[in-house]
């Protein structure tokens, strides 16, 4: 019995069942994108998995309520990858599922990259790299002043993570205790135009953070009972915040996707959309 | 001389810090931007980001998305130089921050140029959502923070670090967007803003003396700006003048010249005082001497846009 729930599903059927919903955002995703005519195929595919253990499983939200005061705040940091949320919250009921076909269309609330002032339940307006984290540490600063039960969860990404405001924020969030704070690193490999290594490499990653004094639990991104564990074991952890660095495939699901750069900021053709969309449904080719 | 618009924001700060909503904020500055006193007294709602702007900045869109009221203060060119994140993490989101930003234009004096904020109004009127007020006083200071406490959306406060006459009165009542006339006359109207306007109500008197009428206009919002008042003032006077301690591209001067542009039936010549170079060491009264923002400069800048007219 899951006391925060009360259902009485077990971790496994859970993870089954969380592990088919990444399976469908990621399907919703690439339908999204590909009539979308553009967007980032790679980083929303490798954040799948995460997304749906934090829609699905983890955030205390009530879609027909978004502005509910005792509701577990998430950040999108690299806003860019917002459609794989978007599915998430039309799945969750937050707006039809119909209104995804309009992403990045003329007038849409499903903005290219997030905007909280459009569309409920977006917390933050985020695309500009490296802004997202600051915003949840003064979100879980106000949550610690008024003594508040919810959460602040931050997705980042690891190209992201070069910028300088990231580690403003990391030396800031552990000196204020921030345990109402879990940042997820999905450390996808890849960034625009290269490899993160090839780019600015940023190992020793772990050491680096766990410098700074955050609790850091290193993960596969794409194995749905760490996810789930990493993220309980965040919720004890006391005067610090988390980063758990979710180690994942840009592009994963899309076997000629998976960490190749050209697919960090393109919509696929239709014909090929077919074909990620046949392999992502498990139908072979 | 009275007090510097920070000693004022900084008492006033403390009067209205019993509201549990306002947060202060800053970057290892709680002594130049006068919150030392907030800090004691609520030590739990003071944060200090070290010198770190940016993050600053976004702690205090969290802040304010999650209900709080949070003044981020910092030198104005730190604060508004990490613009965008001012511009995405503030502006965009709507978040209900005020931008604390002392130490602007040359009256910053001796520290020279590194330190002297002389666009941060032409950044900032070009975002959407963010209002700009610049009092001249401490009087205005005072009464614009208890105002801003109440306002609803980002806002950026311009403070100085000098002394500045005070033009206000106890009295005086701050009505935001509206501009105040602080002397009527009809030859020339000098519209200022900040720590001028105590200089521009000198220089018309001087004027006076000459047998030269000017009126003397405080524009302390520059965004929304009380166009009204800019059109009336054109087509009630013979010259205009804009003083700011500022670059002439982009503040006061700019926005005034948009207005008139768009057409006002009035032939009065515009005349932009203020900067158009970086700025340099010295003591406030020297540089507002030097690039003709003191009485005197007023006042010859008013007498060459009348002979103009004439």
């Amino acid at each position: 019995m899951d006391t925060r729930t009360g259902t009485s599903e077990d971790r496994r059927e859970l993870v089954d069942r969380l592990t088919a919903i990444a399976r469908d955002l990621r399907i919703t995703d690439i339908e999204m994108i590909t009539e979308a005519g553009s967007g980032h195929p790679g980083g929303t595919l490798s954040a799948a998995d995460v997304i749906a253990a934090l829609y699905f499983r983890k955030l205390r939200i009530r879609p027909e309520e978004p502005a509910w005061e005792g509701r577990d705040r998430f950040v999108m940091s690299k806003g860019h990858c917002i459609p794989i949320v978007y599915a998430a919250m039309a799945k969750r009921g937050f707006f039809p599922e119909e209104e995804l076909k309009t992403l990045r269309k003329l007038g849409s609330p499903l903005q290219g990259h997030p905007d909280r002032t459009r569309l409920p339940g977006i917390e933050a307006s985020t695309g500009s790299l490296g802004q997202g984290l600051s915003i949840a540490v003064g979100m879980a600063v106000a949550g610690k002043l008024d003594g508040a039960s919810w959460r602040v969860y931050c997705m980042l990404g690891d190209g992201e993570i070069q910028a300088g405001q990231i580690w403003e924020a990391a030396m800031f969030a552990p000196r204020h205790g921030l345990d109402n704070l879990c940042a997820i690193l999905d450390a996808n490999q890849v960034q625009q135009t290269a490899k993160v290594a090839d780019i600015l490499d940023e190992e020793p990653l772990v050491a680096k953070w766990r410098a700074f004094d955050w609790h850091v639990r290193e993960i596969d991104g794409h194995d749905m009972a760490q996810i789930l564990d990493a993220l309980d074991e965040a919720e004890q952890v006391t005067g610090r915040p988390t980063l758990i660095v979710s180690h994942t495939v840009k592009g994963k699901g899309v076997s000629w996707m998976e960490l190749d750069p050209a697919w960090h900021g393109k919509a696929p053709k239709p014909e090929e959309a077919e074909r990620a969309l046949a392999e992502l449904r498990g139908e072979g080719s | 001389m009275g007090a510097a618009t920070r000693d004022a924001f900084g008492e006033k700060i403390v009067e209205v810090g019993a509201d549990p909503r306002i947060v202060v904020l800053t970057g290892d500055l709680r002594d130049s931007t006068r919150t030392e006193e907030f800090a004691e007294r609520y030590p739990d709602r003071f944060l200090d980001a070290g010198i770190a702007e940016r993050n600053m900045l976004g702690i205090a869109s969290g802040l304010a998305l999650s209900g709080k009221v949070p003044w981020a203060c910092s030198f104005s060119c730190f604060v508004t130089g990490r613009f965008e994140t001012l511009r995405l993490s503030v502006a965009y989101q709507e978040a209900n921050v005020r931008i604390v930003g002392t130490h602007t234009g040359i009256g910053v004096g001796e520290d020279g140029y590194s330190q002297m904020a002389l666009e941060d109004m032409a950044g900032i009127r070009a975002l959407p959502n963010v209002a700009i007020v610049n009092p001249a006083d401490g009087v205005e200071t005072e009464r614009a923070v208890e105002y801003l406490v109440e306002h609803r959306g980002p806002v950026f406060f311009r403070l100085t670090r000098q002394g500045v006459e005070d033009v206000n009165g106890d009295g005086y009542r701050f009505e935001f967007g509206k501009a105040v006339t602080l002397r009527e006359g009809s030859d020339v109207a000098i519209l200022a803003t900040g720590a001028p306007v105590g200089e521009a109500v000198n220089a018309a008197e001087e004027l006076s003396g000459d047998g030269v009428s000017a009126r003397v206009v405080n524009v302390h919002t520059i965004k929304p700006l009380d166009a009204d008042a800019v059109r009336s003032v054109a087509a009630e006077c013979r010259a205009l003048l804009t003083v700011e301690d500022h670059s002439i591209h982009g503040g006061l001067g700019s926005a005034v010249a948009e207005v008139l542009s768009e057409g006002n039936g009035s032939r009065a010549p515009l005349r932009r005082v203020g900067m158009t170079t970086f700025g340099e060491s010295g003591s406030p009264d020297e540089l507002y001497a030097r690039f003709g923002l003191d009485a005197e400069g007023i006042a010859r800048s008013a007498r060459e846009s009348l002979d103009r007219v004439a």
